[in-house]
């Protein structure tokens, strides 16, 4: 039996090079609490995205993100809780990098997940000093938002900010760029590679520029993460967008409540006619402006600086160009101004069909938009002015807004959805002739208003396309509500074979991961490929074992091999054999 | 593994024709770059032909063909890994080759749209001759006919650069824009760091070499070794994104295919016999007391990467700029006909700051059939460009400065120059950059003909590209002419400190170089390859490594042989992705697998007996013939069977499956086996 155990040991000793067989996942913060669920009609979900998962020991933290709905200290993932349980000196050794899949997937970046406002905190604050890895257009526009929000975050609640913009700057300079499809070797067992997210064909495309899937590997063990935006691998794109990749594990986020139509635009059988929805909503749009602007109308477009702006702006541009109108387009914030400029260098993140078309001509170089001043809302004369904040909640939307609603020449789009208590949201319910801003405060209501119409959707097939596709061994959902996470579990497990998890906060999930042994084997073992290879294993003390074809065996333990033949009875003359026999017999008898 | 150099042209691998190799590996072919040999274009008289051409031929131009098509016609190719832009301008030749119907073709994304850009380009300014001389046929045209060539050749003895391998009759005609649509459908871009599986053995990998926007080194690791292709590369570039020599460390072997200094070497020989071998001596001694000290690896690559090139290649552009503000002040033109994109994006920034420094406001024209696409894209490309200028995204500029200068009307683009709109943009005295195509295609003909006799203007040319023949047919000329160089690859000095970072087993080295890098106590063997020979490394390892799952791993059964060794058959799947074979659990698993398939020494007859009675089989020897040493064993129940044994073979015969069976097991039992 020593035999044995030398085979055993060494067995042994090769799964101990792989010290933790299992992916572990930590959930620092997933949220489930919902905020003006009833007005939304929908179930509007607030939350911070933060996850860590251990893969063969290696802890990667996927995204960074920060509630918006807490005034507290809630505000933030549990980072000190999450270091105890690690029992890790600080968060530089106990992690091995953090990586932001995406900046938020929503056209509302104030009700929706965020992934990265906590990261200035996490490194300015906390003291992360490992690696921080973002796409090229992830780290580009970050500070945007995170200025945005260290603003907004001030303005709320009055409260000493929790971060400076210094401390802002200062964690963009950590960040490491990442480009698709690069794989990158963290340190020496941990290699990460960034897969595109999103060739949406919609009108949505740009809402989640640079966002990615992240894949991760040590040794054997292979996991992805990957948001809830659109992955939808169409059958012809797909294979070429995201390998094969074999994963034990893959974590999807599943926010159910805003799932646009680009999440389905791409299965073939809604294809067509998402498309052709689209396409009439956007005729939709430019006939609206047209017909307000050749009345001698005002359009304002209310919208949010990155995404939706540069996208509606494309589609006026080039019905301007069509169209040969003359008529001035505005941006009213430099922030968006400037927004402009980072889409026209990251045209490359964008969709194929952006790309195929600037050849030449960059489309975010904006033929018709011209200088603005603040003082040109006073200008008689028609014109389009894109303006943020998107939900008329204050700002310069809201001065415009004032100036303009009285008159019934002009016109304002509204974004499909607007939070209760919005001016925006206040025009969306019921046509109201009169708004109150406050006490003292009322704007006549006179102007056109035209609705971007978009249909959120609550369907999970988006996510279980990818599944399916990436047939990975497990699958965990986070950020859900927790029935419609039950109800996709249930979906995966049975129609896809696919254990099937949801843990909550601040809990863990262990699964088994992949791990092989590594072998020598010889050329022809290799080479002589059938469909189901035998071959033999050879095992000496002292020696690494090593697989051989059978003959190869005999050679090099130096033996003699002894054939075993079958044969039919009737070619072995056992007549005369039996004959014989009896004969024998017989002279025994005699 | 066998690698064949297939060209050095253009005086060794320049910046605008690189190495070409053919490199076989586990039975499959992988071509390494495929330039365009632009040698022979320099034969021909550009168009219109005025005066005298100097004996050169009027015709439209033939090309040679690559050497990479005889190899494609002898044994086919399997893959093309391409380093550059220039890498690809030859594929096109290859397109129709039956031996390349089912090639894949690998480049760096940007690598492959600077080059279709430029064979786009090539093809479209070809036109011009045939325009003026009619379609080329395909036919042997008049002047390559015996006698005619013969002249010719004699009349061009100097100027031919031509091998004397190659003839003229080998000149081809150039490829239609058709060819490059087909070479360009057998691309798989790649970016910096993806990592592409080949014929499921081979994983490939593109790194930055620095030299150049989409400029690559290659990594390609099979079964049994890894290899570098280390073209061209620099250390620290001031636009494209560093070497990334990290990400080559430990590969076994380096394929050294950087032949740019062999070209310095070309060009300041004397200097070189002066100075070099002291100055190698000294570098050889510096480092290896470094090397002494316990190989610090950190300051090797503070030697490697510090950015003394940079500087110098800056110092370098800043000198052509004072010549052309001189020349402008003077009231003459400038003509810049260099073709290679990071020395222009340098030059216009450099030239429109020192315009703008010295108050002098002259238009700059692009003109080029490209110039508007390459403008527009190298301003998209933050991923593909150096640090400092991937900042610049982060803090929202551009990414060039060519973009405001387009902005503000300094920079004029045209893709001809009988563009609509040149005229009325034109004003001389103006700086202009074109394509250079051996002073024979496009724009900078005519320009040069224009200003040949102006000894105020001035000509920007790139040094090495037989300047004499390229502008034979402007003479005389009056036209100052300023003959540089450009960073085009690595110092000599530098090589062995690379190697001692990127610890290989073995370099493959060209020739040219033997003398240069230092043999004695390096760890790695140098094999030195040079044009058309076939060199041989045998293989580093004869195993290959194959991944066995725990689950197949946990049902084998070991058999005991002696106390130290045990061996256990394995009935698993092979299958082979992302270069890693794996062997995972058949799908089924029969009961067979108790059953020894293999047996060796002898069997003892005299066991087999008992172990078939324990069987509860009715059997006895049968009667021997003592003299051939067979025995037989015959069994009469429950079914009829004989065994036969002699030393090295047991034939079973029955005809009842069940019975034969279980006289294998018992047979089993009494031999040695697995």
């Amino acid at each position: 039996m020593a035999i044995e155990c030398l085979v055993l040991g060494r067995y042994t000793a090769a799964l101990s090079c792989i010290p933790l067989a299992t992916a572990r996942l930590d959930l620092l913060a997933h949220a489930d609490a919902a905020l003006g669920g009833a007005s939304a009609g929908a179930g509007q979900e607030v939350g911070k995205s933060c996850v860590v998962a251990t893969i063969g020991g290696k802890r990667v933290m996927f995204d960074c993100g920060m509630h918006m709905g807490y005034h507290d200290r809630r505000h933030y993932p549990d980072f000190a809780r999450a270091l105890a349980a690690w029992g890790a000196p600080d968060f530089t050794s106990a992690l091995a990098c953090v990586v932001i899949t995406h900046l938020c997937e929503a056209l509302l970046p104030y009700s929706h997940l965020d992934h990265i406002g906590a990261l200035p905190y996490f490194t300015e604050v906390c003291g992360y000093h490992g690696p921080i890895y973002m796409t090229y257009p992830t780290k580009a526009l970050a500070p945007f938002m995170l200025e945005d929000y260290r603003k907004v975050t001030m303005d709320q609640r009055g409260e000493a900010e929790q971060y400076s913009y210094e401390d802002i700057l200062r964690c963009m300079k950590k960040v490491i760029p990442l480009d698709l499809k690069q794989t990158v070797q963290v340190d020496k067992d941990l290699v990460i590679r960034a897969y595109y997210a999103g060739h949406v064909c919609s009108l949505y495309f740009l809402i989640v520029l640079g966002a990615a899937m992240i894949y991760a590997k040590v040794g054997d063990a292979a996991m992805a993460y990957t948001g809830d935006y659109n992955m939808t691998p169409d059958r012809h794109l797909g294979a070429a967008q995201i390998d094969r990749l074999k994963l034990d594990l893959l974590i999807t986020e599943y926010g159910p409540t805003f799932n646009y139509e680009h999440d389905f635009s791409i299965w073939s059988t809604y294809a067509k006619t998402i498309r052709d929805s689209k396409h009439a909503r956007e005729r939709e749009f430019l006939k609206a402006v047209h017909k307000c602007v050749s009345g001698g109308g005002k359009v304002l477009i209310p919208t949010f600086a990155l995404g939706r702006a540069q996208e509606l702006c494309m589609l006026l541009d080039d019905y301007w160009e069509r169209m040969n109108l003359k008529i001035p387009i505005y941006f009213s914030a430099g922030l968006t101004i400037q927004a402009n400029m980072y889409y026209k260098m990251l045209i490359g993140w964008t969709s194929q069909k952006i790309k195929d078309s600037h050849a030449v001509h960059n489309p975010f170089d904006f033929k018709h938009v011209c200088h603005f001043e603040r003082s040109f809302i006073n200008n008689p004369g028609p014109c389009v002015l894109f303006a943020t904040p998107g939900m008329i909640s204050g700002g310069f939307s809201l001065e415009a807004f004032k100036k303009w609603a009285p008159s019934n020449k002009n016109l304002i789009t509204l974004p499909g959805y607007c939070v209760a208590g919005t001016v925006g949201h206040k025009l969306m319910s019921g046509k109201p002739t009169r708004i109150d801003l406050d006490k003292d405060t009322h704007i006549d209501v006179r102007c056109q208003i035209h609705q971007l119409a978009f249909s959120p959707h609550t369907d999970s097939k988006g996510i279980m396309d990818l599944t399916e596709f990436l047939s990975p061994k497990h699958v965990i959902l986070v950020h859900g509500e927790k029935p419609q996470m039950a109800f996709l579990k249930e979906r995966i497990e049975s129609e896809l074979g696919m254990p099937c998890f949801y843990p909550a906060n601040n809990e863990s999930v262990s699964i088994p991961t992949t791990d092989n042994l590594k072998m020598s084997t010889t050329e022809r073992f290799i080479t002589s490929c059938a469909a189901e290879q035998e071959g033999v294993i050879l095992m000496e003390k002292h020696k690494a074992p090593k697989i051989l074809c059978e003959d190869e065996l005999a050679q090099v333990l130096g033996m003699e091999r002894h054939l075993v033949q079958f044969e039919a009875l009737g070619s072995s003359g056992i007549e005369e054999a039996v004959e014989l026999e009896f004969k024998r017999a017989e002279a025994a008898d005699l | 593994m066998k690698l064949t150099c297939l060209s050095t042209t253009g005086g060794g691998g320049s910046y605008h024709s690189p190495a070409s190799h053919l490199l076989e590996l586990e039975g499959l072919r992988f071509l390494l770059d495929c330039p365009i040999d632009l040698t022979a274009l320099a034969d021909f008289s550009p168009v219109p032909l005025t005066g005298d051409a100097g004996g050169l031929i009027r015709a439209v131009p033939r090309y040679l063909s690559p050497a990479a098509a005889a190899a494609a016609k002898v044994g086919g190719i399997d893959a093309v890994l391409v380093s550059s832009a220039t890498g690809v301008l030859g594929l096109p030749f290859l397109a129709r080759l039956p031996g390349f119907a089912h090639t894949k073709i690998y480049v760096t994304e940007v690598a492959a749209r600077t080059g279709k850009l430029m064979m786009g380009e090539l093809v479209e300014m070809h036109r011009e001759f045939v325009r003026y001389y009619g379609p080329d046929t395909g036919e042997l045209p008049r002047w390559m006919e015996g006698e005619k060539l013969n002249e010719l050749l004699s009349m061009l003895e100097k100027a031919v650069t031509v091998d004397k391998g190659d003839d003229l009759t080998s000149l081809m005609p150039l490829y239609s824009p058709g060819n490059i649509e087909e070479c360009m459908q057998k691309i798989q871009p790649v970016k910096y760091g993806e990592e592409v599986c080949f014929n499921g053995i081979f994983t490939l990998k593109a790194s930055s070499s620095g030299l150049e926007l989409g400029n690559s080194v290659w990594t390609i690791k099979g079964p049994r070794a890894s290899i570098t292709y280390l073209p061209s590369s620099v250390f620290v570039s001031a636009h494209a994104l560093d070497f990334d020599y990290s990400s080559l460390k430990e590969n076994d072997v380096i394929l050294f295919s950087d032949l740019s200094s062999l070209n310095d070497m070309d060009v300041d020989n004397d200097k070189l016999d002066e100075h070099a071998m002291d100055e190698t001596e000294h570098s050889l001694c510096r480092r290896s007391v470094l090397r002494d000290d316990g190989a610090d690896v950190d300051e090797k690559i503070a030697f490697l990467c510090n950015n003394d090139d940079i500087k110098e290649e800056i110092e370098r552009i800043s000198y052509i700029c004072s010549c052309i503000i001189d020349a402008i002040k003077s009231g003459g033109s400038v003509l810049i006909p260099i073709g290679r994109l990071g020395v222009i994006l340098l030059l216009l920034e450099l030239i429109s700051e020192m315009l703008h420094s010295s108050s002098i406001k002259v238009p700059i024209f692009m003109v080029s059939e490209t110039a508007e696409e390459i403008i527009a894209f190298t301003n998209a490309l933050p991923e593909w460009l150096c640090k400092s200028r991937q900042e610049k995204l982060f803090s929202g500029e551009a990414l060039f400065d060519h973009v405001d200068l387009l902005k503000e009307g300094k920079l004029f683009l045209f893709p001809h120059l009988h563009s609509k709109d040149l005229i009325a943009a034109w004003k001389e005295p103006c700086i202009v950059l074109c394509p250079h195509w051996s002073l024979r295609l496009g724009p900078a003909v005519h320009l040069l003909r224009r200003w040949h006799a102006d000894k105020r203007c001035l000509l920007v040319l790139e040094q090495g590209s037989d300047a004499e023949l390229c502008l034979k047919p402007f003479m005389p000329l009056a036209i100052q002419v300023l003959e540089c160089s450009f960073l085009s690859g690595l110092r000599t000095e530098k090589i062995d400190t690379l190697l001692g970072v990127l610890k290989p087993k073995f370099v493959m080295l060209p020739e040219g170089l033997k003398s240069r890098c230092s043999v004695k106590g390096r760890p790695w063997s140098f094999l030195y390859y040079s044009k058309g020979k076939t060199i041989e490394l045998p293989n580093l390892q004869e195993d290959f490594e194959v991944h066995l799952g725990t689950d197949v791993a946990h049902r084998l059964q070991p058999r005991k042989l002696n106390e130290t060794t045990a061996v256990a058959r394995l009935r698993a799947k092979l299958h082979v992705s992302s270069g890693q074979y794996q062997l995972a659990a058949a799908e089924k698993q029969s009961d067979q697998s108790k059953r020894h398939l293999l047996h060796w020494d002898a069997v003892d007859p005299d066991r087999l007996l008992p172990a078939l009675q324990e069987k509860g089989m009715v059997c006895s020897f049968a009667a021997d013939d003592d003299s051939s040493g067979e025995r037989s064993v015959l069994i009469t129940s429950p079914g009829e069977a004989l065994v036969k044994i002699t030393s090295d073979r047991t034939v079973i015969y029955c005809d009842d499956e069940r019975t034969s069976g279980h006289i294998f097991d018992a047979l089993s039992r009494v031999c040695n086996g697995i």
